[in-house]
């Protein structure tokens, strides 16, 4: 068989597309949902019209998206079954048990709730209303947590046993699956990505209509909710990844090794700019290099020693047998550098935003502008951005939307592909966790069939985006500014027609 | 009574509520086509199931979620060896959803009548193919003793199970037709009803004669009170339909899904998935289900969450509780003012 289109390698494949496909939407509806229930808070609380346009504005763009969120997510469940049947069979005592809790507690409250704030704008009181978009918010988060958790038992595996008569590994502790250092990083840093991802957006899109001067009064104030979302989530971002580094380093040196292409351990160990190696030789041909540093992110001590490539195929030679144990280091190494490469540039155009729009108190009389004008972007004590510039900090705002989904992108890449040749870290090996009994042609026929409905529906999807970005806050209507006071509607009028229909 | 029974029972109960809940999703999908006569009379039938379908499918994920964590080897049988079928269902379940929720987000013509038209068929396929997995399910099919199916896809479009597939299908038309009359105001209340006497009609004689069936093959006592019960409860949900009592009609077409679905459980425990190979190589409870440690966890779960999960589900249906007519669909069909 051609090794191309074997089953192990489609089956990976369609495991990569779905999954980073999937994750495009994730994080845009984990952090829209909080920031729209936000905005409508702020509205609740201030009575503000703004604030209920930029929430219909922002839960519009939230909805499209999450819609599509949802669905790909129903395949991610079946995927296990239908492709890797034989990790299925093997871990599912442990692995089944996350994403039943993720099904049971998170998604029913994710889908009942998000029902309910589109449909019930006439329907239910204005606080019962906006709390339905917490729930929500609520459902996306522990959604995520549960199914980080059982990805960060595939990184590193705890709370189990293997059964070597049942031919499996067995549940031993589900609160050490649930709770370990690795899930507990890895959802912090994600959970960070996601509002970083987020902030982002709004940020790009408020800076599209400033730019062209409309809507000004709702998107000033989305434009520095973003920015402060970019900035706070940036900084949790970098920590986090930092811890989760770290627990790396302990837990899948391989993975960090490759990350850096270190190939032989150094003491100190320096962390690499940029490299290109001869995977065949196993060491770099080129190399620019920062001594230390990656001591120091791996240990805390700028001195300390950390193992490389070959090191750690060998140990892992004696402990599992002979073998290639090591990853795709170009796509270790260059992943791990575009995710912190765009996720940082993210952050520092938030953070120069933040300082260019900063509060009007502190600048001086003649920069100050009025809740109807868009902001000078104010780069020192008494001087503006020049004029040149202004409209090109507008359009890299503007582009700025795209770097998080980028970063994350390349993030699961990393963590996903540097795992290998392990589907379990040193229990499981992805090709020991395929279908025996799927064909190459059924894996092949859904790979195409997936892909190219996925082609489709994300061209549908951005269209669909851009039109709503484009038309911007809509008009307030009576019903809007007068909502109900009882569950179910008002029943004034029993022909009126629903404020909200498909 | 051990922990992997109760187990059996609870993955019954998740295949139940789906089946009772998204069956009339899907019927209300295929109404579409054979009630509304116009484009406000669609947007009534979807509207109805707007605000819940949603939250319905989810009932899917935990029963596919319940099955790979309380019957690992079960899933991966099941999901491995009903390849294509399952394919089409998740095509069919990603479109239809993208459709409900991006059909009114733009006003032209043509972008509308596509995402009905998407509706109708993802509405129908899964209907029709839910009954046939399951047909194949109690039947048994072609496993080794790996516990890998090892059958075609010829073999899964046998007799018994495409008639399977049309009891789902008939079912879920006449559940959705007997909830489009309960939800709805007007003329096509009216409407709903007389289709639904014939729909419920041909269901009745379809789903008998699959029962019959079924408990010949592999049938007890137990089952055949099911199938009793499945039999009267369609013919009382008939005589209601036809006395107008439309919350009856519909209570007692829930009654006959729940009942249904039970017997198919009950004749099937206590294999899982039986092999027509070698009754040895059979998935049964013992020997597909997770070890007690992870059933007493799943237990936990489901005993605290299940509740709480309908009881805010079923506040969604008291909140939506009114009854929906032509003259509550907004003239402005591009849907952009909200």
């Amino acid at each position: 068989m051609d090794l191309a289109l074997a089953p192990e390698t489609l089956a990976r494949w369609q495991f990569g597309i779905t999954t980073v496909y999937h994750f495009l939407f994730v994080p845009l509806t984990i952090s829209l949902a909080a920031l729209t229930a936000g905005l409508q808070t702020a509205w609740v609380r201030t009575e503000k019209e703004k604030y209920l346009r930029a929430t219909k504005f922002w839960g519009k763009l939230f909805l499209i998206n999450i819609a599509m969120g949802v669905v790909t997510g129903i395949v991610q469940e079946f995927q296990f079954g239908m492709n890797w049947s034989d990790y299925s069979r093997f871990v599912g005592d442990i692995f089944g048990a996350p994403l039943a809790f993720e099904a049971l507690i998170a998604f029913f409250f994710e889908s009942t709730f998000i029902g309910l704030w589109i449909f019930g704008w006439d329907k239910l009181p204005k606080k019962i209303h906006l709390a339905c978009i917490w729930m929500v918010s609520i459902g996306t988060i522990l959604s995520a947590y549960f199914i980080l958790a059982a990805n960060s038992w595939m990184q590193h595996p705890v709370g189990y046993k293997i059964d070597k008569v049942k031919g499996r590994a067995e549940l031993t502790d589900f609160w050490a699956v649930l709770t370990q250092n690795t899930a507990l990083s890895q959802a912090f840093h994600t959970l960070s990505a996601a509002f970083l991802t987020g902030g982002a957006f709004m940020v790009g899109i408020s800076a599209y209509h400033l730019a062209r001067r409309k809507h000004i009064r709702e998107m000033k104030t989305s434009l520095r909710l973003g920015l402060i979302t970019v900035v706070i989530a940036g900084l949790l971002t970098a920590v986090s990844g930092d811890t989760l580094g770290k627990v790396m380093f302990k837990q899948q040196p391989m993975k960090m090794a490759a990350a850096e292409a270190l190939w032989d351990g150094q003491k100190p160990a320096p962390f690499s700019i940029f490299a290109y190696g001869d995977v065949d030789k196993g060491h770099n041909t080129v190399a620019i290099e920062i001594p230390g540093v990656l001591s120091f992110l791996a240990n805390d001590d700028f001195t300390s020693y950390v193992p490389g490539i070959n090191d750690v195929d060998k140990a892992e030679q004696q402990k599992f047998g002979p073998g290639d144990y090591r990853p795709n280091i170009p796509v270790a190494f260059w992943g791990f550098r575009w995710m912190i490469g765009f996720g940082m540039a993210s952050f520092a155009i938030g953070l120069a935003g933040l300082w260019l729009t900063r509060r009007k108190f502190m600048l001086p009389q003649h920069l100050r502008v009025g809740d109807d004008e868009v902001p000078h972007l104010v780069l020192f004590k008494n001087k503006a951005l020049s004029p040149k510039l202004t409209p090109w900090y507008w359009r890299i705002a503007t582009w700025t939307l795209a770097f998080p989904l980028i970063a994350n992108s390349w993030g699961w890449i990393f963590t996903e592909m540097g795992r290998q040749p392990w589907v379990v870290y040193g229990v499981l090996r992805t090709r020991d966790a395929v279908s025996p009994g799927v064909s190459q042609g059924e894996v092949l026929t859904s790979m195409t069939v997936f892909t190219a409905l996925y082609a489709i529906l994300a061209v549908v999807e951005v269209k669909l985006l851009a039109k709503y970005v484009k038309a911007g806050p809509p008009e307030l209507t009576e019903a809007d500014l007068n909502p109900p006071t009882k569950i179910g509607g008002d029943t004034s009028d029993a022909d009126k027609p629903m404020a909200f229909s498909y | 009574m051990e922990l992997h029974d109760v187990w059996f029972v609870l993955i019954a109960v998740l295949w139940t509520g789906y089946f009772f809940l998204e069956g009339f999703d899907f019927g209300v999908g295929i109404l579409t086509r054979l009630l509304a006569r116009n484009r406000p009379e669609r947007r009534v039938l979807i509207n109805t199931i707007g605000p819940v379908w949603d939250g319905n499918e989810v009932w899917l994920l935990t029963a596919g979620g319940a099955t790979f964590a309380a019957f690992p080897e079960w899933y991966a049988t099941l999901f491995s060896g009903f390849y294509l079928p399952f394919l089409l269902i998740l095509v069919c379940l990603i479109v239809r959803g993208v459709a409900f929720e991006y059909r009114a987000k733009r006003p032209e013509e043509t972008w509308q009548r596509n995402w009905e038209t998407a509706i109708f068929w993802t509405s129908l396929i899964p209907a029709f193919l839910w009954g046939m997995a399951f047909g194949n399910i109690v039947r048994g099919v072609k496993i080794d003793r790996h516990f890998e199916y090892v059958g075609s896809l010829g073999d899964l479009l046998n007799p018994y199970a495409l008639l399977g597939g049309l009891v789902t299908l008939t079912l879920f038309t006449f559940h959705g037709a007997v909830f489009t009359a309960l939800k709805t105001v007007g003329d096509i209340r009216v409407r709903a009803r007389k289709l639904a006497r014939w729909v419920g009609l041909v269901a009745a004689v379809v789903a008998l004669a699959f029962l019959l069936w079924t408990q010949a093959d592999s049938g007890d006592a137990a089952s055949l009170a099911a199938l009793i019960v499945a039999v009267v409860a369609l013919v009382a949900a008939l005589v209601a339909n036809q006395l107008g009592r439309e919350g009856w009609a519909f209570t007692l077409s829930g009654a006959t899904i729940v009942a249904a679905v039970a017997m198919l459980f009950l004749s099937l425990f206590p294999n899982v998935m039986p092999s027509t190979l070698n009754g040895d190589w059979s998935l049964t409870v013992t020997n597909a289900s997770s070890s007690p440690y992870t059933l007493k966890i799943m237990t936990w779960l489901a005993v605290i969450a299940t509740p709480i999960v309908l009881l805010y589900q079923g506040w969604t249906y008291w909140v939506f509780r009114k009854r929906i007519g032509t003259q509550h669909i907004a003239a402005d069909a591009a849907g952009t003012a909200h």
